[in-house]
């Protein structure tokens, strides 16, 4: 009980350790605020500027969202297909791979031609950074089945929809939502990589025009609330991942 | 005799074409009759196409040449009527017990149709069935909740639950412990005895194939045929008590000189 209360104030003790520290030496040393602002100084222009973050966090937030919202589907749709399909998986596979070694920050620009600068761009940086992670985990466990079963199954009569459907998908669930705690996080860099050239609004947006403006704390508080966002969404999928695939954690909850 | 309810003649089986034009076969000139509700067992090497004469039965697999019937019909595609339990339980880790029993009925016909309207009783019967092999109380458990034991009962009552006419087992004991072992072979001989459906046992274990079996066959290694055939007139019911006499361990002994012949001709 006692070490289970340490493991769960820990970072945030961390957390508070290295805000101190970082302090100390920013008041010890005189560093300049237009060069590294001290955690003092971001909170007092994060208090300045909250309504402008908020304004922007929101933006950023729901672009994530919409781009996060399309990965699913299209991450989920991908990987049937490719987990369930030989041919698919041999013709898609290797092009998705060579498709994820791309940077995504070098469609922006491309993107912006097609939809000019706004939600177009952002949207669909998220989405294409994000995708990936979700189809090769809906393949993989689609695709690790094992042939006994499916022997058991077609024996009865089974057609490949109802193996996927009984077996396929559920068995690819611990996967899926462990791939949307990483997704997520990576969305959230879409979105901000893309803002920073082609958004008007946004946290990308914000940082770029504090920056240029030598606001360094303010560019630091949104770092922070980007940051923060992308914590609490990973946190969240992370608990409804321990609620709907206990059976594949059963070693850590069990003992 | 009356029409056997399987009836293998002449079965060669070729895993694929280039296998065949080689004249390459996993299992060879197969021939077999059994009566309906015979308790039959193979044994014979790993690797002697034990696992190929279970696809075949089945309907999983066509044969390369000759034909194979069961009950009267020939076999063209998967038979609905068989049961199959593995050496591996292969359980669904997210369903309880009770609902991985259950999951045959949500796939085969007639059950498919009416498995939301008569779910009720469908769940009453896999109850049952898993009292019967000393599973109740244990209906909401997950599986990794169980023993090994238990869920290779458990497994096995998913390969009865639509009261197949044919039960396949591949090695279903091979991967537990001596006692569990014992104990569910007298499991299985009590739900035989009661509900007279036929059964094909493949195994590697003599002692059960002549506990359980009415007719064991013993197969060749590579190509996989039929070298001995032989009855076991051992008096029904057994009990454990039987496998220690010496009328038992005799049979054994037999079945065992059959096994340790086969060996210099597949080295050969």
């Amino acid at each position: 009980m006692k070490q289970k209360t340490v493991e769960t104030w820990a970072p945030w003790l961390l957390l508070l350790l290295t805000v101190a520290l970082w302090q100390i030496l920013c008041s010890a040393l005189d560093v300049s605020e237009f060069v590294f602002p001290s955690p003092s100084r971001i909170a007092t222009q994060f208090w300045e500027f909250r309504d402008t973050i908020a304004a922007h966090a929101w933006r950023t937030y729901w672009v994530t969202m919409a781009g996060f919202a399309l990965a699913i589907v299209t991450g989920v749709l991908l990987g049937f297909l490719i987990g369930s399909s030989r041919i698919a998986y041999a013709a898609l596979y290797p092009l998705m791979t060579a498709f994820n070694a791309l940077p995504k920050a070098a469609f922006v620009p491309i993107l912006v031609v097609w939809f000019g600068i706004g939600i177009g761009p952002a949207i669909l940086t998220a989405f294409l950074i994000s995708f990936f992670p979700i189809m090769v985990n809906i393949a993989t466990g689609l695709a690790t089945l094992e042939p006994e079963l499916e022997d058991v199954l077609r024996v009865l009569g089974a057609r490949r929809l109802d193996v996927l459907i009984k077996v396929g998908l559920p068995r690819s669930m611990p996967y899926f939502y462990g791939s949307l705690k990483v997704a997520i996080t990576l969305a959230f860099v879409g979105t901000t990589v893309s803002e920073m050239s082609a958004a008007n609004e946004g946290i990308g947006y914000l940082l770029v025009s504090a920056g240029s403006a030598m606001q360094m704390g303010l560019a630091f508080a949104g770092l922070l609330v980007v940051g923060a966002m992308a914590m609490v969404m990973y946190e969240l999928f992370s608990a409804v991942e321990r609620r709907t695939t206990q059976w594949a954690h059963r070693g850590s909850n069990q003992h | 005799m009356t029409t056997p309810f399987v009836d293998f003649q002449n079965v060669w089986l070729a895993y694929n074409e280039g296998l065949l034009a080689q004249q390459h076969f996993a299992v060879e000139d197969i021939n077999l009759q059994v009566a309906r509700g015979e308790f039959i067992a193979i044994v014979g090497p790993s690797g002697c196409g034990k696992s190929t004469f279970m696809k075949l039965t089945t309907g999983l697999r066509k044969p390369s040449k000759g034909t194979i019937r069961i009950d009267g019909k020939v076999v063209d595609g998967p038979l609905k009527i068989s049961g199959m339990a593995f050496q591996a339980p292969s359980l669904l880790p997210w369903r309880t017990t009770l609902d991985n029993v259950l999951l045959p009925l949500e796939i085969v016909e007639p059950y498919r149709s009416q498995f939301k309207a008569q779910r009720k009783k469908y769940e009453e019967r896999a109850r049952h069935l898993l009292q019967r092999v000393g599973l109740a109380g244990y209906e909401d458990q997950y599986p990794w909740q169980l023993s090994g034991g238990m869920q290779q009962r458990a497994s096995i009552c998913r390969a009865l639950i639509h009261e197949p006419q044919m039960l396949l087992l591949d090695e279903p004991f091979g991967a537990l412990d001596a006692f569990t072992r014992e104990e569910l072979w007298c499991i299985l001989r009590d739900l035989w005895t009661e509900q007279r459906f036929n059964v094909i046992l493949v195994t590697h274990d003599l002692r059960e194939s002549v506990f359980l079996a009415d007719t064991v066959y013993v197969m060749s290694a590579r190509p996989g045929r039929f070298v001995v055939r032989r009855e076991i007139d051992l008096p029904r019911p057994r009990d454990l008590e039987l496998t220690y006499t010496p009328a038992f361990t005799d049979i054994v002994h037999e079945l065992r000189s059959h096994i340790g012949a086969l060996r210099p001709t597949i080295s050969a």
